[in-house]
């Protein structure tokens, strides 16, 4: 039993202890049970960044690896194991977990048994998810987030709620298991191939292994690698969500109770674009780039209809899904440009924008549970009354559009290089974006905080009590320390971005060899003689 | 017939005796009526198993005649499935009990009759032979007309009887007329003759329409689509217990039949029959998905769902790989514990003088008996094949089966379908547990209790440690696969 394993499921082991252990009618001691696991998991996962080597290369690349079998006759191992940008996930998964539990407080009083059992079995699922190398196992891991959120949506939802979680889960099922039937064609041209439709097969054992399909993922013949690359488009882009796919996005967003909202937006959403680097790309290279202009288009216009939606919402909670949707776009763009700029802001930004729009949920949440109203309408000069919440409101919503010194500046500037470097075209259209993200999110502010306190419903709420300052400060601290020390993030991720990328397009590095791989005192030398 | 041929029959043997005997003992007089006919049963069937179990090891060393060989055949496959059977009308005995109680028919009869249907099922395991597979058929089929008939004063139940009787006399005279038109053409019934007969045929037209013939009465068994219309108004019309015999065992025995005919008798004939079977497939997936969303009656959904669920099933047939064969096996016990556990739950609730029929009786189920809600979930999420239950490795084997084979086309289907499926099976979750409806009224009992603990288990057990089981499965179906030509270890 090694430290992903443990990472994984301290959270079931929480959920079990509550099951059994506490009555159901003693509400403190559920929730105190569920923040402690959850806190106790986020502590042992620290372990994992202190341990971690942001050097290692190829076979060091994944690192804490456990392999153990598990369904022998099909080539299933139980295979753990993770990368600078899954253990970024991972981080992500545990800190917002303590949020999510202890953001919940207040908002749940009823049924708050089942509610926790179900926050620890999602974490559960969303850890074991990003540390999986093996795609039976994965596919397991990711089913098995559904059920969790499905009820979290569905029981402690809002008016509409089980439209929603009913939209939720059957868009990403139908998603799911077209990407299943991508991973049994992976699996079966690694194997014995298809002979009935004269698909030759490599003849290798029979395994699910991740790394492995990374090896052979060049000799899959193009007309396959698209099919393939189609059906795990299905299943990632419904996620993510892209442009045509985002449709249960706003409703499950908008219904789900705020921790549901803001595990949606900081790690479920992530799976898709998680997906995406980690199985897509590097597996898929040829259709990969057959597809970069379709995926960029929908990129752009999930970019600029994202934001252009923001603009006109009446709802707050709608407003900040739909801003996902564009900021989301951003990391699609990023990622395919395919190059090592690009793709750090991509994963960067899939982090920074799991802290802000966290943040900015949980902030929707905090004025929800005192007004019980979402509407911007109802709202106005709210900075008088609630000083503290006010700024952090605006630091936020400063991180979210990309206030330099805090984190999305970093994301979305990093992203853009990679995107210029690409194509000029590319980048001036995802500036507008920026542009209209500033936009929607200051008029935002301006209507709710500043203004006439014009509404008397307005006068006598509440500022942030020292729970939700606590949990508010945590997230500015990340904010402001991503903002301001990116290198150590860059850092981490550095070595998986080149591993795609040179899988993607094996030739890139050698085609610039004095900026990548930045390694050197060579580099430096040969600067020095040209003086 | 030797003696030593009775060893490989005596299970059978002492079930047909069993079975009489119970059928004798209400004419006995009163010293009868101080047995208890479930415990009867049970024993019966303790019997049989242990039978079953000592035979198939005392068998390894003892020779067959030459007759019974080309009849009947005590191999893996035939024990994997009877064993099955019998632990689902052990399970179905327990969810009958109560049911019997409150009704004035004498379980004696049913029982007996429950035993007998068995029998049939075991002949249809162990058939190696056209007619010894035809007249166990037809040993299930005649007690199950009874068996759904058997509230005799119900109006329900006796249409229900009625339908079942006369579509399937019809389709065991169909399935008749193939089988003799491949007699005609083979010259013999045996499988494994009617194979090597096969091998040296290039076209026939007799023998195709044998074979349409014959997969159109065996699809009226598991009632896949067009042959289907019997199976929602049957389910709900027949006493719920009887209705989950029908959807569970007595499919089981049609998918283990259909696997063996067309493994073993007519692999030759693959690329004939297996375009027709994909249609039929895929119209079974869809119809009784879609059909199934509608349906208020739990009971009429889990029919339409069951026709779907043959839809799946028939990829492992269409397939005619190893892992499709595999697939057959372990969907078939993951399809008959994940759905008992269901029947076990609308047995449990209580709503006038119905069981729990309606998607309404489910309301609020979630908080009056949390932990039973809970094995809902499971059972249904299992039905739907997501992981990790135990019906997520029988979808795997079999759409990996069909996209081995080149089915890529109704592997989409497949999988769109088993999602769209998740929609009417949620349809109960949303009952139990996001409706604040009026309270689910039930009754909880020890032998339901018993069912509902031993389905979770084996759904939730096999669908995370599912690699002894599919060891089992592997070893269970190897003579199967090389009588068909497959090599069992290359195919994987």
């Amino acid at each position: 039993m090694g430290i992903l394993n443990i990472v994984t499921y301290i959270p079931l082991i929480g959920a079990i202890v509550i099951l059994f252990f506490v009555r159901k009618e003693n509400g403190p001691a559920i929730r105190y049970t569920a923040t402690f696991f959850a806190v106790v998991d986020f502590i042992v996962s620290l372990y994992l960044w202190f341990n971690f080597d942001p050097h290692g290369k190829g076979v060091h690349l994944f690192q804490f690896r456990e392999t153990y079998t598990w369904i022998p006759s099909l080539g299933v191992q139980y295979d753990f194991g993770i990368d600078g940008i899954s253990l970024l996930l991972i981080l992500l998964t545990t800190f917002m977990g303590i949020i999510a539990v202890v953001s919940s407080y207040a908002a749940i009083d009823h049924r708050q048994k089942e509610y926790y059992i179900l926050l620890l079995l999602l974490q559960t699922g969303m850890i074991g998810t990003f540390c999986a190398l093996d795609f039976f196992l994965f596919y397991v891991f990711w089913e098995i987030m559904l059920v969790p959120m499905y009820f979290i949506i569905g029981i402690w939802g809002g008016p509409r709620k089980l439209y929603a979680a009913i939209k939720f889960f059957l868009y990403t099922l139908t998603g799911s298991v077209v990407m299943l039937l991508s991973i049994l064609a992976l699996y079966f041209f690694n194997d014995g191939g298809i002979p009935f439709l004269n698909i030759k097969g490599l003849g290798n054992a029979a395994t699910f292994s991740v790394l492995q399909y990374h090896n052979i993922g060049h000799l899959i013949p193009p007309t396959l690698q698209f099919w393939i690359f189609i059906g795990f488009f299905l299943g990632f882009a419904i996620k993510v969500p892209m442009f045509p796919f985002h449709t249960w996005l706003p409703d499950a967003h908008v219904e789900a109770p705020t921790a549901g909202s803001i595990i949606l937006a900081a790690v479920l959403l992530k799976m898709g674009t998680y997906g995406f680097v980690r199985f897509a790309l590097p597996i898929l290279p040829d259709a990969t780039k057959q597809l970069i202009i379709p995926i960029v288009v929908l990129s752009i216009i999930g970019i600029i209809y994202g934001a252009l939606v923001s603009l006109v919402q009446k709802d707050m909670k709608k407003l900040v899904a739909y801003s996902s949707v564009s900021h989301l776009g951003f990391v699609m763009l990023g990622m395919f440009a395919l190059n090592p700029m690009g793709l750090k802001g991509s994963v960067l930004q899939m982090i920074n924008h799991g802290i802000s729009t966290g943040a900015l949920f949980l902030l929707v949440g905090i004025i929800y549970e005192r007004r019980h109203t979402r509407m911007i309408a109802d709202y106005g000069g709210l900075a008088k009354q609630m000083p503290m919440y006010a700024t952090l409101f605006l630091i936020a919503a400063l991180s979210s559009m990309g206030l330099p010194a805090l984190n999305g500046f970093i994301g979305e500037f990093t992203i853009l290089l990679g995107a210029a470097n690409k194509s000029i075209v590319w980048a001036s259209f995802a500036s507008v974006g920026i542009v209209l993200g500033a936009a929607y999110l200051l008029w935002l502010y301006q209507r709710v905080f500043w203004g006439p306190l014009d509404n008397p419903a307005n006068k006598n709420v509440p500022d942030v009590n020292r729970r939700e300052l606590g949990m508010l400060l945590a997230l500015v601290f990340f904010m402001v320390w991503i903002g301001i020390k990116p290198a150590v993030f860059f850092d981490i991720i550095e070595e998986p971005v080149n591993y795609i990328v040179q899988k993607v397009d094996p030739t890139y590095f050698a085609r610039q060899p004095l900026t990548y791989p930045p390694a050197a005192p060579v580099v430096v030398s040969a600067v020095e003689t040209t003086r | 017939m030797t003696w030593n041929d009775m060893i490989y029959l005596l299970p059978e043997i002492i079930l047909t005796v069993g079975a009489s005997v119970m059928l004798l003992v209400p004419v006995m007089g009163a010293r009868g009526t101080k047995l208890s006919a479930k415990w009867m049963m049970i024993a019966v069937l303790a019997v049989t198993a242990i039978s079953l179990i000592v035979c198939s090891h005392a068998v390894e060393t003892i020779v067959q005649s030459r007759q019974l060989q080309a009849m009947f055949a005590l191999d893996a496959f035939s024990i994997f499935f009877k064993l099955l059977f019998i632990a689902a009308i052990g399970m179905l005995v327990m969810l009958s009990e109560d049911f019997l109680a409150e009704s004035r028919y004498s379980p004696w009869e049913y029982y007996s009759l429950l035993g007998f249907a068995l029998c049939g099922m075991m002949f249809m395991a162990s058939g190696v032979h056209l007619i010894t597979i035809y007249i166990g058929l037809e040993l299930l089929s005649l007690s199950s007309y009874v068996l759904a008939g058997f509230y005799k004063s119900e109006l329900k139940s006796t249409e229900a009887a009625m339908k079942y009787f006369i579509l399937g006399a019809v389709s065991s005279a169909i399935l008749l007329y193939g089988i003799s038109l491949i007699y005609g053409v083979c010259g013999s019934l045996n499988l494994q003759d009617i194979a090597a007969a096969m091998s040296t045929i290039v076209q026939n037209d007799a023998l195709m329409f044998g074979i349409m013939l014959l997969g159109a009465g065996l699809c009226f068994k598991i009632a896949a689509v067009p042959f289907h219309v019997w199976t929602p108004d049957v389910y709900e019309g027949a006493p719920t217990p009887i209705s989950a015999f029908l959807s569970t065992a007595s499919k089981a025995a049609a998918f283990a039949i259909f696997a063996r005919i067309f493994y073993v008798g007519l692999h030759d004939f693959h690329l004939g029959w297996s375009n027709v079977l994909a249609t039929i497939s895929a119209l079974s997936m869809i119809l009784g998905n879609l059909a199934a969303i509608t349906q208020d009656n739990v009971k009429r959904m889990l029919g339409y769902s069951s026709i779907a669920h043959a839809g799946y099933i028939l990829l492992g047939i269409i397939s005619l790989n190893t892992l499709g064969l595999r697939g057959i096996l372990v969907y078939s016990i993951v399809y008959v514990f994940a759905n008992l556990g269901i029947w076990a739950t609308v047995l449990m609730l209580r709503r006038h003088q119905y069981a729990g029929e309606r998607v309404d009786d489910f309301e609020g189920l979630s908080h009056r008996a949390p932990l039973w809600a809970f094995a809902m979930v499971i059972f249904l999420l299992s039905l739907g094949g997501i992981p990790p239950t135990a019906g997520f490795i029988g979808k795997y084997f079999l759409f990996a089966a069909a996209v081995k084979a080149g089915f890529g086309w109704l592997a989409v289907i497949a999988v769109l379908m088993s999602a769209v499926s998740m929609f009417y099976y949620l349809r109960l979750v949303v009952a139990m547990y996001l409706r604040e409806g009026i309270e689910a009224e039930f009754a909880i009992t020890t032998p339901l209790k018993i069912v509902a603990g031993v389905c979770l288990a084996v759904t939730l057990l096999l669908g995370i440690l599912p690699a002894p089981m599919i060891d089992q499965v592997i070893a269970s179906s190897n003579n199967v696969a090389v009588r068909a030509g497959l090599t069992p270890h290359a195919g994987r």
